[in-house]
Order: C-alpha cells, then sequence, then structure tokens
C-alpha cells in the first residue's frame, strides 16, 4: 500500500492522509494508491501540512505499517521516550516500529 | 559574563519582530514553505521527525540563573517539559508549535538569549572550553575573544551566505576541550616571548570527511584576530565550492588547495584587511574583557573537602575539577545517569541547575561540547551541599569522563536526517557497564555516537566510535577505535563490518576487556590502542 504523509504546518506533528482530511493517527491512513501524487499536489497548494510525501507500507491487523523505521518512528514517538509517544499506556508499543 | 548593549537588545528585538511577521504570513498562507524554511532556519528552528525543533543559541556555553531558568520555562510552557544540550553547547526543544516559536524568541531576548545563526550557511554559535574563566591551566580567559567572534560574526553582511556552515572554537590551554581543531577554525591563545596571541588551526571538522584541521599560523597578534578570521573566511567564501554539498566546507578547500597556498592567499587577503581598520579599538575589546572579569574569590577559603561521605568522595573524585583559585572548583554535572539520554534535562533539573548557579557558583553555567553542564566557580567547602542537592534530582553520576559518559546525538529518535537510533545504543552500553568499579577501573574513555555520517555526536573523535548507518532498511553500528578531540587529536579507524544493535554492544565489550588485557600501567585505553594498533582488537572482535 501506499501512505501519504508529512507534517502539520502549525504544530509540525506527523499527520497522514485519511483519505478525506489529515489525522495524527496511522490507524486513519488511508491507502491513496495510484494517486498519491495528485492528492500530494493539491495539498501541498493548500499549505496545511509541510513536505508531503508518498511512502510505501503494508496493511496488517494492527492497521498501516510503514515499510521504513524511519516512518514507524514518526507515526509512533521517539522509542526512547515511551512517554511522549501517541501509545503512552501501551508498553509493547514499541515492539512495532523495531 | 557580557551583558547586552543597546546594540544588541535592538538587533535581537528586531529580529524577534521580523520572524514574527514571517511567521504570520506563513501560518496564513502567503508564503511557502519552500520561501519560509531558509528564514526558520536562519532563527534556528528546523522541521525534524516529530515537530519543529528550535535551537537556542548558548555563547561559548556560558549562561547565567535567570537565562538558565529562561531554558526551563520554554521547556515547560511550549515544549514537553525537557530540553537537550547539544555537542554545540546550545539546547535543543524538540517539540515545538511554529505558532508558538515567536513567543518563544520574545522569552529568548527578554534574557538576553536568542536562536540566531543555529542553522544555516553563516558562522555558528562560538564554542569555547566549558572551564575558562576558572581553569588552574588556561593562560587567559579565552571567552573575551569568542565574544568579539560572536559580535563580529552575528550578521556579517559577508558572511551570511557561505557556501556552507562554519563553525569556531577558541580556547586558551594546551588542554583542549572544546575539539578545538575539528572545527572549521580552532583558535588557540598562546604566549610567545610574554605576549599573548592567536595560533589559527584552519580546516578542521567531522562529517563524510573527517580532518583536523592544520597550523595556518602559529601567531597572530590578539590586534589582529579579526582581521585575520575575516581574511580566512574571504578566502573560503570566494573559492569554497557551492557546486557540491559534500565538498563545500573549508576542509575540502584546504585539502584540495594544500595547507601552504591556502596559508599564502590569507596573508595576501590579510594585508589587505589590515587596512580596513575592522579590528575594534582597545577600549572596546577592554569593555568587552571587564565583562569577564574573575568574580571575587576568597582565596583564603578552606582548601580542604570533608570526605566523610563516601558516595561524595567518589563524586568528588570524579567530576570536580581544580580551579585556578585556591579554595574553589568546577562542579561537571554528569547530564548521563544510566537509563537516560545524554545530554536531555528536564525543567525541574534545569531550574535545580539555575539555582545552584545562584547559590554557589557566582550565577554561572556552562554548557559543555560533551553535553554535561558545569558550574564553574564553587567553593570547595560548599561541594557537599551541591552534591546533596544534585543527588536528589538524579545529576549526581559520577561518571564524568568514563565509558557512560557518552556522547550521543538525537539520532532516529528525533532527527529527520538520521540513519539509525544513537539514544538506545547509549543506554544499553550505559546498562552494560553501570558498574562504577568496573568504569574506574577502565579509566578516562571517550565514547561517542551518531547515528548518521553527519556525526553529531562526533563519532570520529571518540576513543571508542559509533556510527550508526541504514543497511537495507535495518539499523546498523560501525565501531571505529582510536579517535580524539582533545589535544592529542586524532580520528577513529573503522574495525571492520557492523553490528546490530545488541552485537556493538557486546564488541564493545570485547573491545575493552582487550585493553584491559593489553594496557601497562596508566595507560588509557586510546593510549594503548596507539601502541598496538588496531590488529589485535579486531582480533578481539571478529576472531
Amino acid at each position: 500500500m501506499k501512505l501519504l504523509t508529512g507534517n502539520d504546518l502549525k504544530t509540525g506533528f506527523v499527520t497522514w492522509w485519511t483519505g478525506s482530511d489529515w489525522s495524527i493517527h496511522i490507524e486513519d491512513a488511508a491507502d491513496v494508491g495510484e494517486h498519491g501524487e495528485a492528492i500530494l499536489a493539491v495539498e501541498e497548494a493548500a499549505r496545511r501540512v509541510n513536505a508531503p510525501y508518498i511512502i510505501s507500507g503494508e496493511m496488517t491487523p494492527d492497521g498501516p505499517r510503514p515499510a521504513h523505521i524511519k516512518d514507524r518512528i514518526r507515526a509512533l514517538g521517539p522509542t526512547v521516550r515511551p512517554d511522549l509517544t501517541l501509545k503512552p499506556a501501551d508498553p509493547a508499543a514499541g515492539d512495532w516500529v523495531i | 559574563m557580557y551583558k547586552y548593549d543597546e546594540y544588541d537588545h535592538a538587533m535581537v528585538d528586531a529580529r524577534v519582530a521580523e520572524f514574527s511577521d514571517q511567521v504570520r504570513r506563513r501560518l496564513a498562507g502567503e508564503i511557502t514553505e519552500d520561501q519560509f524554511k531558509p528564514l526558520r532556519l536562519m532563527n534556528g528552528l528546523y522541521l525534524q521527525l516529530h515537530a519543529y525543533m528550535l535551537r537556542v543559541a548558548v555563547p561559548y556555553g556560558t549562561l547565567d540563573s535567570r537565562q538558565m531558568r529562561m531554558l526551563a520555562h520554554i521547556a515547560r510552557k511550549y515544549d514537553r517539559d525537557y530540553g537537550h544540550f547539544t555537542t554545540r553547547q546550545n539546547i535543543q526543544y524538540n517539540w515545538i508549535k511554529l505558532e508558538d516559536a515567536p513567543a518563544i524568541l520574545a522569552d529568548l531576548a527578554s534574557v538576553e538569549m536568542h536562536a540566531i545563526q543555529t542553522s544555516g550557511n553563516c558562522i555558528r554559535n562560538i564554542s569555547s572550553d566549558q572551564w575558562a574563566g576558572a581553569a588552574a591551566d588556561e593562560i587567559t580567559d579565552p571567552r573575551p575573544w569568542a565574544e568579539l567572534l560572536r559580535q563580529w560574526s552575528s550578521f556579517h553582511p559577508e558572511f551570511s551566505y557561505l557556501p556552507r556552515k562554519f563553525k569556531i572554537a577558541v580556547i586558551a590551554a594546551d588542554e583542549d576541550r572544546a575539539a578545538m581543531r575539528l572545527h572549521d577554525i580552532g583558535i588557540q591563545i598562546v604566549e610567545k616571548d610574554g605576549q599573548h596571541g592567536a595560533a589559527f588551526y584552519v580546516g578542521g571538522g567531522m562529517g563524510r570527511t573527517p580532518m583536523i584541521a592544520p597550523l595556518i599560523k602559529d601567531f597572530v597578534p590578539l590586534d589582529d584576530l579579526l582581521s585575520y578570521a575575516e581574511a580566512c573566511l574571504r578566502v573560503y567564501n570566494r573559492y569554497g565550492r557551492r557546486d557540491n554539498i559534500y565538498k563545500a566546507r573549508i576542509k575540502i578547500l584546504i585539502h584540495e588547495l594544500g595547507a601552504d597556498e591556502y596559508r599564502r592567499q590569507v596573508e595576501e587577503e590579510f594585508a589587505h584587511v589590515k587596512s580596513l581598520g575592522i579590528d575594534p579599538p582597545k577600549a572596546e575589546f577592554d569593555r568587552i574583557a571587564a565583562q569577564f572579569a574573575l568574580p571575587p574569590l576568597d582565596a583564603s577559603t578552606a582548601d580542604e573537602i570533608d570526605r566523610s561521605d563516601p558516595d561524595f568522595a567518589v563524586w568528588v573524585d570524579q567530576n570536580v575539577a581544580a580551579h585556578k583559585v585556591p579554595g574553589h572548583a568546577i562542579v561537571n554535572i554528569s547530564l548521563k545517569p544510566v537509563g537516560g539520554i545524554p545530554g536531555d534535562a528536564s525543567s525541574a533539573q534545569i531550574d535545580l541547575m539555575a539555582d545552584l548557579a545562584e547559590t554557589y557558583s557566582h550565577d554561572e553555567l556552562r554548557v559543555t561540547h560533551a553535553q554535561n553542564i558545569v558550574l564553574p566557580h564553587v567553593r570547595k567547602a560548599d561541594l557537599y551541599a551541591i552534591w546533596q542537592k544534585l543527588d536528589e534530582t538524579g545529576l549526581a553520576t559520577p561518571n564524568l569522563d568514563l565509558i557512560s559518559d557518552i556522547i550521543a546525538c538525537p539520532g532516529l529518535d528525533y532527527c529527520s536526517l538520521a540513519n539509525a537510533r544513537s539514544i538506545p545504543v547509549a543506554q544499553k552500553i550505559a546498562a552494560r557497564f553501570s558498574d562504577l568499579g568496573r568504569q574506574k577501573e577502565l579509566g578516562e574513555l571517550k565514547l561517542k555516537i551518531s547515528g548518521c555520517i553527519n556525526a553529531c555526536g562526533h563519532h570520529h573523535a571518540g576513543h571508542i566510535g559509533i556510527l550508526g548507518v541504514d543497511r537495507k532498511g535495518t539499523e546498523n553500528y560501525q565501531l571505529l577505535l582510536g579517535g580524539s578531540g582533545a589535544e592529542d587529536v586524532s580520528l577513529g579507524t573503522i574495525t571492520g563490518p557492523g553490528f546490530d544493535e545488541d552485537g556493538i554492544v557486546d564488541a564493545i565489550e570485547r573491545v575493552t576487556d582487550k585493553y584491559l588485557a593489553e594496557r601497562t600501567d596508566g595507560e588509557r585505553f586510546v593510549d594503548t590502542f596507539r601502541r598496538v594498533g588496531m590488529a589485535p582488537f579486531k582480533e578481539a572482535i571478529y576472531g
């Protein structure tokens, strides 16, 4: 699958294209398939998200999972500060990254 | 401590107003990210993996308690309650919102701080010896010269768009505590025939092409220091490569020209620059230097330390250094607890260090390039009280310059350039060697970790260095041995094939075991490595 991601203009937070809007939760991310470049162009013009780009990923039982570790860290948060990730109450969340 | 004059205030306030308007325009959609990016970078605002990152300048690593408290305030109010002290004596915040950036810069300006020139192809924060002004072995305080260079380089019209970023360090002791020769320009204040002058080392650096700066001029009269620096920069600005980012640093220019030819061109330029009269009048330098005067320290105060508390005695032996004034000491606060993140400090810890500076260290603190904090002017009689307060806050780790006093860049946990995580590796090594007796048995051992070839973690200069790379999407760690950023400067050599995260920790243990087997009395790790060479270590690592 193909995912569209970037950083929110105001907060800088990692954000994922859901098919109709942006979400900080990768679970909400949609497969942009062949339409990624077109969506990217429209969203860049809208100037809500910084430096959007398309990545490869796979759909898993837990939801979309980016192919590269850098994007998995982006999706969760720093592995060395579980308290600052999007899943602070899940001690096993870091396993998803590695 | 230098205090802003009206020009400093006006410059910084004007920049805050200018950047506030630029942020407003960006948030309103009036300018694109391509247009905005160079503007935010000029104000130290990066976009990293999880959010904007703001890098705040701490000139030559010196700050007072009011400034330190402001750093804690920013961590609390605008970030996630902590800051990260860096290898260039700055502090970074990892979770900044763009809309908050103008308010943060205004808060910084209120305590005479800013984020100007902490990014971009300009002269960055001038770094220096963290013990400057207090060290028993210095010939003078190098900070007035660092401050002069700061003023000269701030908004320098010729040097705002150099071929690449430019880093300058100034020291005034034979012991190099600032990795001086691994800077674009390293300046050492030296003495010759009873006069002080400046030795210029130019063309050092780490990154993908590490080089040790050659000596370009052994003695520049201090009255000519700015003119000589200007000449060095002008030659670089004229001929440094702008066509290839990987060949744009001054080290490449000097390597390709040769030190002799670069020196000839600098001398030619210097003869011209001298006629421009850019060096300040003596009265102006004296005005700056007066603000770095040694605080009133009573040399008759007690020189003995009560070592009856054994934990305190261990800390004194490892983390307290000699001061130039009897009865006083330099306190080094380690930001490297086992299990912690090198260089990170919570707002409460930052506030505590500010309180200690105000009460016990004549209101002064320093940030070190090894990501620790220094209280430079402490009465020996106050050491126990300081240690107790540090201990209560998790800041009394007695590991200065030991294997767990690890320099580590933020790595792939935070940095958009990184290829591998640095911090978890640092934590695993610190845990493996957590026994303090074992660390002390190993002695001085500087371990430095970078998460990519840009070498923010100074891996080339580590007695043991680790470089994280991306090998087909997997983190892999190369091991280097034999580097040093000190006066015995050298670049580390890669041992061979890399390791995974656990494998690199095992490899380091094999290296240290080999060192213990090979060393002779008094030899540090790096001394043994230099004596016996790579072969026995390689065999220990790979069999």
